[in-house]
């Protein structure tokens, strides 16, 4: 499905600024897998997801989904096989467009758009049966305009829009980050079951370690731009919280112990 | 009473150009000064073939590819090169200069006696309802070709508008007003943002050189400085119809647009009327606009002080 191999990415290079954001990455997900991806603030999660999404092109290694290569595809060709929602819920919906227009838009992902009517009524009446589904009340608004809506209803939304054309992939970027704690639980539980009803191949990037533990079928836990564990199978079954918040301690404390040895390096050569 | 029919009749024909305007300005929020370019473009093209003899309807329409080429090309420059929208546009804009002064061959071509839509429109008017025949308007006798030419006019301008109206409601059309409103949106969507940027400009500055050209054709010569100053009076009108019309909908949007047109077409006629020196006109309406989009801001900041020191007494 989902193949990555030795990629890498450093942004602003060769300045004051370069950071090393995705160093050496090899992954590689099975079909109808659902991966958690755990990592401290600014260890290359999001730049991970977004280097399959092509947001931007990456400096070397190669991306394949489904067998072909689309390492220097655009973005917007990418789209075709990839479905994603994004932590901020303002990025996944055009705010003054209307709820129908906005999962319109959705249902052609990817597709060539051409000079037919949009709204058919065939797909009105589909889009208000899916909307109803969610359970928010928002099939009588499908007319108003969704930048009104709330956080949680958008993220909502973003997620139908997402997997309205089955994607080969689904990218979450804590999609539920933004929101309050009981609306998030919403949103998982939305994510669970569109996740299990689309058999979606799937990688969800959160800090929740408990969500990690509840969801999916592998964890890989990130750390300055590469991955350092990937549990799978039995393993990741039996893995708890507590489990993981010792492993995030053992990275810190590698950090440390890398620090002090270039402190001392620096201290007796330079 | 024939002035004022006259106004309405330009201020019609200038919707075309606030079509544009809203279309590069309010739907992808670009500053496309491109527009000034392209509606004289418009008109040199049109003035030039139907001097030429080709078929006014023909001439027109070109002018419309021509609009199209200018924004297409503002467009690239934008997106491909990365260079900043207003430079782009201040770009094309100044190359058009000359090329305006190519195809034209001088700075001035007259249309008088030639075949233009107008005189089209006015031999049905004569063939209808005879030569010298007034209509009674209010109590006012115009002249009954006057009344069908603004009529002609009216019906281009609904046609266009709802043209317009039916494309933004296609999928296509919605793709292109989502990269306007949200552009990683519709990227994660699949649309090339930078190909409906180009697309998008290009339509915009079709419009504004159909504007161009018609308002040749109507008032019988094109001229090399007539764009300027045309991108802010395009933004007046769109201003005008939105502050007129509350109702955001795409439809009543567009036909603020249009109303608007009109509207400051006829308040600068009333101006110029009561002894404005039409030396004055560009910087009124620079002025206008620069308040119609302050105020705005403004009154909001004076309702929130008001709310505060409500508040503390
Ligand atoms: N467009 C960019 N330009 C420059 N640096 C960037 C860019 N995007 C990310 N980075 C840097 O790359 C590193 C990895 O960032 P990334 O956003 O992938 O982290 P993350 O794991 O998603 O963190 P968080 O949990 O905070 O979302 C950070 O140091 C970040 O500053
Ligand atoms: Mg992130």
């Amino acid at each position: 499905m989902l193949e990555i191999t030795h990629l890498n990415k450093t942004f602003n290079p060769g300045t004051i600024n370069e950071v090393r954001a995705l160093q050496d990455v090899n992954l590689k997900i099975d079909p109808g897998s659902f991966v958690c991806v755990l990592g401290t603030n600014g260890s290359g999660k999001s730049t991970l997801l977004n280097a399959v999404a092509g947001t931007f092109l990456t400096d070397s290694g190669r991306i394949t989904l489904n067998g072909r290569d689309i390492t220097r595809w655009p973005e917007h060709r990418r789209a075709s096989a990839i479905g994603r929602v994004f932590q901020n819920p303002f990025s996944g919906t055009a705010p003054s467009m209307s709820i129908a227009e906005n999962l319109a838009l959705a249902a052609r992902r990817g597709r060539k758009r051409g000079l037919s009517w949009m709204l058919k009524p065939s797909l009105v009446n589909d889009l208000k049966k899916r909307v109803k589904d969610l359970n928010m009340g928002l099939e009588d608004r499908i007319d108003s305009a969704i930048g009104k809506l709330s956080g949680g209803q958008r993220q909502a939304l973003t997620l139908l829009m997402s997997s309205w054309l089955k994607p080969d992939l689904l990218l979450l970027d804590e999609h539920t980050a933004a929101l309050d704690p009981k609306t998030a639980g919403k949103v998982i539980e939305l994510t669970e079951r569109i996740v299990t009803e689309g058999k979606l191949t799937t990688m969800m990037v959160t800090h929740s370690m408990q969500q990690a533990v509840n969801l999916g079928d592998r964890i890989i836990m990130m750390h300055q731009g590469s991955i350092r564990y990937d549990f799978g199978g039995e393993e990741k079954k039996r893995l708890k919280v507590p489990d993981l918040l010792a492993l995030f301690d053992e990275l810190r404390r590698k950090d440390q112990i890398d620090n002090g040895v270039a402190d001392l390096l620096i201290a007796n050569y330079v | 009473m024939t002035l004022l029919l006259g106004s309405i009749t330009i201020g019609l024909v200038l919707a075309l150009l606030a079509l544009g305007i809203f279309i590069s300005f309010r739907i992808f929020s670009f500053p496309d000064i491109t527009a000034e370019g392209s509606f004289t473009f418009g008109a040199a093209i049109t003035a030039s073939l139907i001097v030429a003899g080709v078929n006014p309807a023909l001439a027109t329409l070109m002018a419309f590819f021509g609009g199209m080429v200018a924004g297409a090309a503002t467009g690239l420059i934008h997106t491909r090169f990365k260079i900043n929208p207003l430079l782009s546009g201040i770009l094309v804009m100044t190359a058009l200069y000359s090329v305006n002064l190519h195809v034209m061959g001088k700075s001035n071509v007259p249309l008088l006696s030639k075949n233009t839509l107008f005189t089209w429109f006015e031999k049905i008017a004569v063939a209808i309802s005879g030569q010298d025949t007034t209509v009674n308007v209010l109590g006012w006798s115009v002249a009954a070709r006057d009344l069908w030419t603004l009529l002609f006019c009216l019906l281009i301008i609904v046609a266009f508008s709802l043209l317009l109206l039916w494309f933004f409601r296609t999928n296509i059309g919605t793709a292109m007003r989502a990269t306007g409103d949200n552009d990683q949106m519709i990227r994660a969507l699949g649309v090339n943002t930078n190909g409906m940027i180009i697309f998008g400009l290009a339509l915009s500055n079709g419009f504004i050189a159909l504007a161009g050209s018609m308002l040749a054709q109507l008032q019988g010569f094109a001229d090399v400085q007539m764009g300027i100053g045309m991108m802010v009076w395009g933004l007046a009108s769109v201003i005008i119809g939105e502050a007129l019309i509350s109702d955001r909908s795409l439809g009543m949007v567009i036909a603020g647009a249009v109303i608007g047109s009109v509207l400051f077409r006829l308040l600068v006629a009333i101006a110029l009327r009561w002894g404005m020196n039409p030396n004055d006109l560009k910087l009124i309406t620079a002025a206008f606009v620069f308040i119609a989009l302050v105020l705005p801001g403004f009154m909001k900041k004076t309702k929130k002080i008001n709310l505060l020191s409500h508040k503390h007494a």
